[in-house]
């Protein structure tokens, strides 16, 4: 049976209450009469045998591309770059994507006796990930043959040697890249797609770049343009990486991109009542709810974390496409659309949204303030075609307990930014006179180089995904979260949704439409 | 408060109510899709016609329903005689104003019958739930009936259990009284006398309303009053129709019998003067007022006094 599509339900006065997401744990709001909450389609079957869909991607690719075993040969430089930790969400249940797609092009390398091989992790300024994260990324057979023998890298932006110019674009944007990624004979791109913004050009452009590289289009301006960064044609981000995959082809550099999809079943089967529709909660579905969420809140904050980081998704291959960057991506933003876009008819007063304990920047960390604004505003809010679900001058309202907690290891310049930058201003422009100051500094350089830290301008990425979502609504509210973090963010703190939804109306009106984002599955709203 | 009532409202403030601790209910915007479960219509009461079944329910019925039954409700039986004259099967066609009326009408009909009737029950109500349908298909013999539209299904059920010799008690109002006054009745029992040939057995239930009211929580102790009308066939040619209407008339001269006599009622039947069993059409006090006053009410006599309404 075919999954079902998305559905808009209308809550009426038989309507259960809706489940939010609330950092670690989770909250039943009863939403007014009237509004609406969007559900995402069902997952979509798996691939039943994805090893053999990968090989026949790996043969037929797609566009101007011969297929990848004439491309290998004796004696030439092959580097495979693939996805961080930040892909999937959460981490997905072995065999991971990227050590299926990459045992299979090596069978391929090795068969054509290819011996010059690295694989690099394109981090682009994200932290290195931690061997265990590796292990698990790439499975044990590939890391036990590669990292021991210094062949597994991750690429590092800061470091000049391993650094390469390739020019200028015709908008006079740098393009820098991974040396060894640009020099090689053959530069393989392993993508994993869960949402429409991930892949195409910007895998190599932005996972294997420099600072200087990124500034161009990780930037407040950028990011204003991009509505949204789901929708390539009209994302900023998308154009300014196009631009620098073309500079990219034109300066010799030979990609083959193999993109896979995902589907959305994103929590095991413990936590399958998040996935379904409330009224369809059977007594199991409920009693999961009731222990989970009664445990949780009898459990340590840092206990929880380590819980809920500790969950592995059962996310499956849906799709396996491979060859020329333009034509393999073309393709694969099908699939996410064909699985994630639901119709909303027009836009609303006020969005709702429950933001989980995972964003992309915060895999086995801690997710703070700044995040749970990325999370919220820059990707939430940016889940639309179209136009925004909520109406220019209008209200999101996040549920999340935004602790003013910050992870010393991984994000060290986060701390200094929430105290310093945001404590002067939470505008996206003006915050950019602090940048260089941020990227440059050499303790954050220090620690994204030799630690697991991200790098020193990374909370101002941050808060540049948020930039569009900033300058488009009137007001951000925060449910259940750290009264003191909230404000500081720039937000209006609310102690539960019905005081949240009586200070929007002050923005918006009374008698406000509303509409929540319910997730997950993940999904991403059509508005014509 | 009695022990039993605190026991119950305790019980009560234990009994999860809303959603996640009860089932969700239904947003009304949302098609709700057939049961897959084998509920509702579709539930299988072949097993509560077995043997093992029926011994469990006959002695349920005699020991704990039957005695229950006298204690809550002192049926005063009228017209039962008409039933020796009835050839089984039969359906049992009877005004429905409680939950009351059916563990009642079973305890005072004849044992023969008694432990060889089913009782035809709302699919969405005594069959939405798997716990329900198998508490009241062994506790009843209940059939799972369609009521808001007609379903062929359930109606060929039924009309396959009368031809099997099982006798049937249906309700065609549909439903329990809002007021203890009569709703319209729906044709369903006409259909079935018309297609299976078999006699109806009019019946009128009074006072139930009494003891527990459609929303009520608590029992209250009253007298009721169990009224058989002569069966009536249908003649050859007969459509439901005309059946129903004379189905209807005989159960509107049974609840005036209750009210009066059975002299009163025939004569005013026969001068077509039979009063609506469905209560004037009033507002809501008014219809309630119109239901008489309760046998069981206390009234301050002159004496400053509270005596019972009959002292």
């Amino acid at each position: 049976m075919s999954p079902r599509p998305g559905f808009v339900l209308e809550v009426d006065r038989s309507t259960p209450s809706t489940l939010f997401w609330h950092g670690e744990g989770f909250r039943l709001e009863r939403l007014p009469v009237g509004s609406r909450v969007l559900y995402a389609p069902e997952p979509v079957d798996a691939l039943a045998d994805p090893v053999a869909a990968i090989r026949r991607a790996l043969q037929e690719p797609l566009g101007d591309c011969a297929p990848l075993s004439s491309l290998l040969h004796p004696g030439m430089q092959l580097t495979i770059a693939f996805d961080d930790v930040s892909l999937p969400l959460p981490p997905m249940r072995g065999p991971d994507n990227r050590q299926l797609v990459i045992e299979q092009v090596l069978e391929l390398a090795a068969d054509a006796g290819v011996d010059d091989v690295v694989l690099i992790a394109a981090l682009a300024l994200h932290r290195r990930m931690t061997d265990a994260e590796l292990r698990h990324a790439l499975g044990e057979r590939i890391f036990d043959a590669f990292a021991p023998h210094g062949l597994l890298w991750q690429h590092d932006a800061e470091d000049p040697e391993q650094l390469v110019h390739l020019g200028l674009t015709d908008h006079g944007e740098d393009v820098e890249i991974n040396k060894r990624a640009a020099t090689s004979d053959l530069l393989i791109y392993v993508n994993i797609n869960l949402v429409a913004m991930d892949g195409g050009h910007k895998s190599v452009a932005t996972g294997l770049a420099s600072y200087k590289s990124l500034r161009h289009h990780h930037n407040a301006h950028t990011m204003a343009q991009s509505r949204s960064f789901m929708d390539q044609h009209r994302s900023e981000l998308h154009t300014s990486n196009w631009r620098m995959g073309r500079l990219i082809a034109a300066a010799g550099v030979k990609v083959f991109q193999i993109e896979t999809n995902l589907n959305t079943d994103t929590f095991p089967e413990q936590f399958r009542f998040l996935q379904r529709r409330e009224w369809e909660w059977t007594a199991r579905d409920r009693a999961g709810f009731l222990a989970s969420s009664k445990a949780l809140q009898a459990t340590p904050d840092r206990v929880a974390r380590s819980i809920f980081h500790s969950i592995r998704s059962p996310h499956k291959m849906t799709s396996v496409q491979a060859g020329e960057v333009g034509a393999v991506h073309e393709r694969t933003t099908e699939n996410v659309y064909a699985q994630q876009l639901l119709e909303v008819e027009g836009q609303t007063d006020i969005l709702t949204m429950g933001l989980p304990y995972i964003c992309p920047y915060n895999v086995n960390s801690i997710m703070n303030p700044i995040l749970v604004a990325c999370l919220g505003l820059g990707y939430f809010f940016n889940m639309y075609r179209g136009r925004p679900l909520v109406r220019e001058g209008g209200v999101v309202i996040m549920s999340h307990p935004t602790p003013w907690a910050f992870h010393p290891g991984h994000h060290p310049s986060y701390i200094d930014f929430f105290e310093q930058v945001l404590a002067e201003t939470t505008d996206p422009v003006e915050i950019g006179k602090y940048e260089e100051s941020f990227a440059t500094d050499p303790w954050y350089v220090h620690l994204y180089r030799t630690g697991n830290a991200y790098h020193g301008v990374h909370p101002f990425y941050m808060w540049y995904w948020c930039a569009h979502a900033l300058e488009h609504v009137g007001a951000v509210i925060v449910v259940g979260g750290d009264r003191a973090a909230v404000r500081r963010l720039g937000f209006k703190p609310a102690s539960s949704m019905a005081d949240a939804l009586e200070m929007a109306t002050d923005v918006v009106g009374p008698d406000p439409s509303l509409t929540h984002l319910h997730s997950p599955p993940l999904l991403m709203a059509d508005v014509p | 408060m009695s022990v039993v009532d605190r026991v119950v409202r305790r019980a009560r403030r234990w009994t999860p109510e809303e959603f996640p601790w009860a089932p969700s209910r239904w947003p009304s915007s949302v098609v709700r899709a057939a049961p897959e479960r084998h509920l509702g219509v579709d539930y299988d009461t072949a097993w509560t016609r077995r043997y093992p079944a029926r011994l469990a329910r006959a002695v349920l019925l005699d020991t704990v329903t039957r005695p229950l039954a006298h204690i809550v409700a002192s049926p005063e039986v009228r017209g039962q005689d008409v039933l020796e004259l009835v050839e089984a099967p039969a359906i049992y066609v009877a005004n429905h104003a409680s939950h009351i009326d059916t563990p009642l009408l079973l305890s005072v009909l004849p044992t023969r019958v008694r432990h060889r009737t089913v009782v035809a029950a709302a699919a969405d109500h005594f069959f939405d739930r798997r716990w329900k349908a198998h508490l009241w298909g062994l506790v009843l013999a209940a059939i799972p009936i369609e009521r808001h539209r007609v379903n062929r299904r359930s109606a060929e059920n039924a009309a396959a259990l009368l031809r099997e010799g099982w006798n049937l008690v249906i309700f065609p109002e549909g439903g329990r009284s809002p007021d203890g006054w009569f709703q319209p009745m729906r044709g369903g029992a006409a259909y079935l006398a018309t297609r299976t040939k078999r006699p109806v057995v009019p019946v009128h239930i009074d006072g139930t309303y009494r003891i527990l009211p459609r929303g009520g929580e608590r029992l209250h102790r009253s007298p009721t009053r169990i009224t058989f009308g002569t069966p009536i066939m249908a003649a050859d040619g007969e459509d439901a129709r005309k059946l129903e209407a004379r189905i209807d008339g005989v159960l509107a001269t049974l609840a005036d019998e209750a009210r009066t006599d059975w002299w009163t009622a025939r004569r005013r039947a026969g001068a077509g003067e039979t009063p609506s069993p469905q209560g004037p059409a009033a507002s809501p006090w008014r219809r309630a007022w119109s239901l008489g006053p309760d046998p069981n009410a206390r009234h301050e006599d002159d004496d400053g006094r509270w005596a019972l309404a009959d002292d």
